[in-house]
């Protein structure tokens, strides 16, 4: 008898690849319908103004174009409602699909062209004029809020977190440290830019729209309900997602015209994004500046810390509503014990594209703003940047641990963790004494060289449940349906490995069917890193069921007892020696075909907390205000690892993106609103040259007691402190406490400050 | 502009009879024309390098080279790489070394690196990731990119 096999825990090769590799994905621009008809979006040019007239005459007289549409023929759909963290006073600056009275950034969709192909559409987009009165738009989230229409101004509401006597905490403190900071405006940017495919089945009375993301389930009802179909009548379809990051995904005008279009026509429409329309239109997101004030003891211990915040959320509030600010406000503190803390959160529209979740939202810069602080305490009382944080930590007995906060619906209890020895960890990987001398070395012989280091508490694992479905098939092979989603971060594989294990099969018998909304009638999605937790949870669940439900029907037919039998490899086998034939899954799926099958549930109400420590050392070249990453160092503690390779992957692309937003990432406008960062010429991501080679050291010390498997996602951990610690190793190589307090460090932004001596 | 022009496209050893208006691309007339959907489209002006094809031996951005001009050329796209069910070693070291996530950029990357180490198969590490570098990817962080093709390198030179 072979032993049965482990598959939790073991880097096994991804079930995704060889298609991907080969060319057969089926990304949104590969779906194609006999018929269809393209739709180009015409887009106001002007960041704020009042829209008087559109004359699409000409395009409507040239050949190919079948119609144009504005606000009258879309007006029946309602505004885009919220999906997460929704607040009454924010519904009146929701988004409709098309501007009908003012426009309020360049990019937002004023007209579509359906045409025969994207060429004439595009072509007949060109000649559409629009009347537009300019009005003076606002784009500083720090200036007094401006008008955003007759009756309301850009603000929409302000939220307020804390807990204990701020006040008195500063005024016993011994000393009081501020800072302004802030982080640029920057974005997901997938490599495959948006689409949606409208598509009416006229023989099922089916309204269809491809090229879903993210959410399906969420869309499919909320959209549903925008344009008065039920849950039969409009199905979703996610092909694979080319990244996803957040901000694939969210509703979006566009998918709502394509499907409205689909069901007036009676045609297929197909919308795909162009690069620039991408960059003007889909959510940017970070946009922030704070003024944090932290009290202090003598030895440097935080009292209490109020921080006063700015979110620049663009034009509207879109489908993410308050989540950014409300994270960043309630996740500030972070891993250190933090006895009165105040946030006051002003959520600000300006004259820009609106904004949406981006990889640890709310993290990436309440732990820049919280890191720099540390930084700064640390030098007000003279002890270095590790021994403040070791100070402030809180210790592994005061888990778990209530913050006292609110977010996302829930309370914040971190739920393990042992943050110090995840310190410890990380420096020693790091070389951190070693490191120190070297730096000093040769910062001695004139070079500007540094080390920053900086910690915090992520989040995932989001509620409130999850379903998945698991059938052994007449073929032998195994389905598993669930409602998550898939961004390409190997949600097929981890599954397959939590459900082959537990059932005792092969992994890559195991076929995963997600983000299909007609094949499972509930779902919430891949967001906030929740898949791995959640629907992890619940196929382990889903497979114990189905397990024990097929060793009983074995049982029958094999004349023994279920506890006398063991699946071993798609087996059924009899366990401690006793006599008699084993019996093969695929001959008791045939056996009793549609039997084979559970379905079960995983509900929670708290979300897990990982948590990390990221190294960095770096040199600046003073004359060209360049950064280079000599050595990065990531330590993540994710409860337990399903596929360490997945996770390292994970961790290392989450890297990238931070590097992105730390060094070169910035969406620009000038004055008048107008985009400056339109073509991947001038908005800079990384490439091959500017991500290091980085060392990651995943464990596994803190198991979440919250699902049996331990488990805490990883998908954000990579991506939340890079410009925290970036910017503590560019102050350390400058030997200037506190230069960096804003984010992306430019080569001219440094350059500057390197002058500025 | 609606006047179109007769061409025929040598695409993975097969002739695609089209008729294309001049200004169409080849990223367009590749995916849409002749309906090898594997090579995909990032930006449209010739960044991202997710539409690179090989050319007559050169990897090129197919959304910057008109279908026109690529009339009598032999063009290679992802379809093209493996050998019926075996992967080309290009394939294989990037799904060993997890050189990919979302799998949108993967194909430009493959023939971008196949059309170098085709021409020059001792390529030095510093000028590989010279080359690497002209191409975006947003999942990986590169450097499980960077070991599959060095890993590819050395099975090719074989």
């Amino acid at each position: 008898m072979s032993s049965k096999q482990k598959f939790i825990g073991r880097s096994v090769p991804r079930l995704e690849d060889r298609t991907l590799l080969t060319g057969q994905g089926r990304f949104a621009a590969d779906v194609n319908f006999p018929g269809q008809w393209a739709m180009r979006v015409v887009r106001s040019p002007i960041a704020h103004g009042r829209l008087r007239g559109i004359d699409a005459s000409a395009a409507l007289t040239m050949d190919g174009v079948h119609a144009v549409w504005t606000f009258a023929d879309v007006a029946h759909i309602p505004p885009i409602p919220f999906r997460l963290t929704g607040l009454k006073a924010l519904e009146p600056y929701q988004q409709r699909v098309m501007a009908s009275d003012f426009v309020r950034y360049v990019g937002e969709p004023v007209a579509v062209v359906f045409a025969d192909n994207a060429y004439i559409a595009e072509d007949a987009a060109e000649t559409i004029e629009l009347d537009i009165e300019p009005l003076e738009p606002v784009m500083k989230a720090t200036d007094a809020p401006g008008p955003f229409d007759a009756t309301k101004n850009t603000e929409p509401d302000v939220l307020h977190k804390g807990y204990g006597d701020v006040d008195a905490a500063f005024k016993a403190a011994d000393s009081i440290v501020t800072l302004e900071l802030s982080v640029g405006r920057h974005s997901g940017v997938p490599l495959e830019t948006r689409g949606a495919i409208g598509y009416y089945n006229e023989a099922l009375g089916r309204l269809e729209m491809h090229g879903a993301a993210k959410v399906p389930h969420w869309n499919r009802d909320t959209m549903g309900r925008m344009l008065g179909r039920t849950r039969d009548d409009f199905q979703l379809f996610e092909g694979h997602v080319g990244g996803g990051f957040g901000i694939r995904g969210e509703i979006y005008p566009e998918d709502l015209i394509v499907c409205a279009a689909a069901l007036h026509f009676r045609k297929p429409i197909k919308w795909i994004e162009d690069r620039r329309e991408h960059l003007i239109t889909a959510n940017h997101s970070r946009q922030q500046t704070h003024r944090i004030r932290a009290a202090i003891d003598a030895q440097g211990r935080i009292l209490a810390i109020d921080d006063e915040f700015f979110h620049d959320n663009g034009a509207y509030m879109r489908t993410h509503a308050a989540t950014v600010p409300d994270l960043a406000a309630a996740m500030l503190p972070g891993p250190y014990r933090v006895p009165a803390y105040r946030a006051t959160a002003h959520i600000r529209l300006t004259n820009k594209t609106p904004c949406g979740t981006y990889r640890a939202p709310g993290r990436y810069e309440s732990t820049f703003v919280r890191e720099r602080l540390l930084d700064a305490i640390a030098a007000n009382v003279g002890v270095d940047k590790v021994e403040i944080r070791k100070r402030n930590l809180l210790p592994k007995n005061a888990m778990p641990y209530a913050l006292g906060l609110e977010t996302l619906g829930t309370h914040i209890v971190y739920d393990s963790g042992d943050y110090g020895l995840l310190l410890d960890k990380a420096l020693e990987r790091a070389g951190w004494p070693k490191l120190q001398k070297e730096i000093a070395k040769r910062r001695a012989n004139g070079e500007k060289v540094g080390a920053g280091v900086a910690m915090f508490v992520e989040k995932s694992g989001l509620g409130p449940f999850d379903d998945v479905r698991v059938e052994v098939k007449n073929d032998g092979n195994i389905e598993l349906v669930t409602g998550a989603a898939s961004v390409g971060q190997g949600v097929e594989t981890a599954m397959a490995q939590i459900c082959a294990e537990t059932l005792g099969v092969d992994y890559t018998t195991v076929n995963v069917i997600h983000g299909q909304t007609d094949r499972i009638g509930r779902g919430l999605g891949a967001f906030a890193s929740r898949v791995t937790v959640m629907t992890g949870e619940a196929t382990k669940r889903a497979s114990t069921k189905l397990r024990a439900h097929i060793l009983n029907l074995a049982a029958e037919l094999m004349q023994a007892e279920p506890t006398q039998l063991d699946i071993v490899d798609g087996e059924i086998v009899r366990t401690g020696g006793a006599p008699g034939p084993s019996m093969k899954l695929i001959d008791l799926a045939k056996a009793k075909p549609g039997e084979l099958i559970a379905e079960d549930t995983f509900e929670s109400t708290h979300m897990v907390y990982p948590y990390g420590v990221h190294v960095a050392a770096v040199r600046v070249d003073a004359e060209t205000g360049g950064v280079a990453i000599e050595k990065y160092v990531m330590a993540y503690d994710v409860g337990k690892a399903v596929n360490p390779m997945l996770v390292e992957g994970q961790i290392a692309g989450g890297l990238a993106q931070g590097i992105g937003g730390a060094l070169f990432e910035e969406f620009l406008y000038d004055e008048g609103g107008e985009p400056l960062s339109v073509t991947f010429a001038d908005y800079l991501m990384p490439t091959a040259h500017e991500v290091p080679e980085s060392s990651i050291l995943i464990t596994e010390d803190a198991p979440s007691p919250l699902n049996s498997l331990g488990l805490k996602g990883a998908g954000e951990g990579g991506t939340n402190p890079v410009g925290a610690v970036i910017a503590s190793a560019i102050d350390d190589a400058l030997q200037r406490p506190g230069a960096i307090l804003s984010l992306p460090v430019t080569p001219q932004r440094l350059r500057a400050i390197c002058k500025k001596t | 502009m609606s006047e179109k022009t007769d061409v025929t496209l040598t695409i993975n050893g097969k002739d695609y009879a089209i008729a294309v208006e001049p200004r169409r691309t080849l990223a367009d007339a590749i995916r849409e024309d002749c309906g090898q959907t594997g090579t995909h489209i990032g930006c449209e002006h010739g960044v991202c390098g997710a539409c690179t094809v090989i050319v007559d031996d050169a990897p090129v951005r197919s959304c910057l080279m008109f279908a026109v001009q690529a009339e009598g050329k032999a063009i290679r796209t992802v379809e093209g790489l493996a050998d019926g069910d075996k992967l080309h070693p290009m394939q294989q070291a990037f799904m060993d070394n997890h050189g990919l996530q979302c799998g949108f950029c993967t194909p430009g990357f493959l023939m971008l690196a196949v059309g170098v180490l085709e021409r020059e198969p001792n390529i030095s590490d510093e000028a590989l990731i010279d080359v690497l570098s002209s191409n975006l990817c947003r999942c990986t962080g590169y450097q499980n990119i960077i070991k599959s093709v060095r890993a590819a390198a050395q099975e090719m030179r074989k």
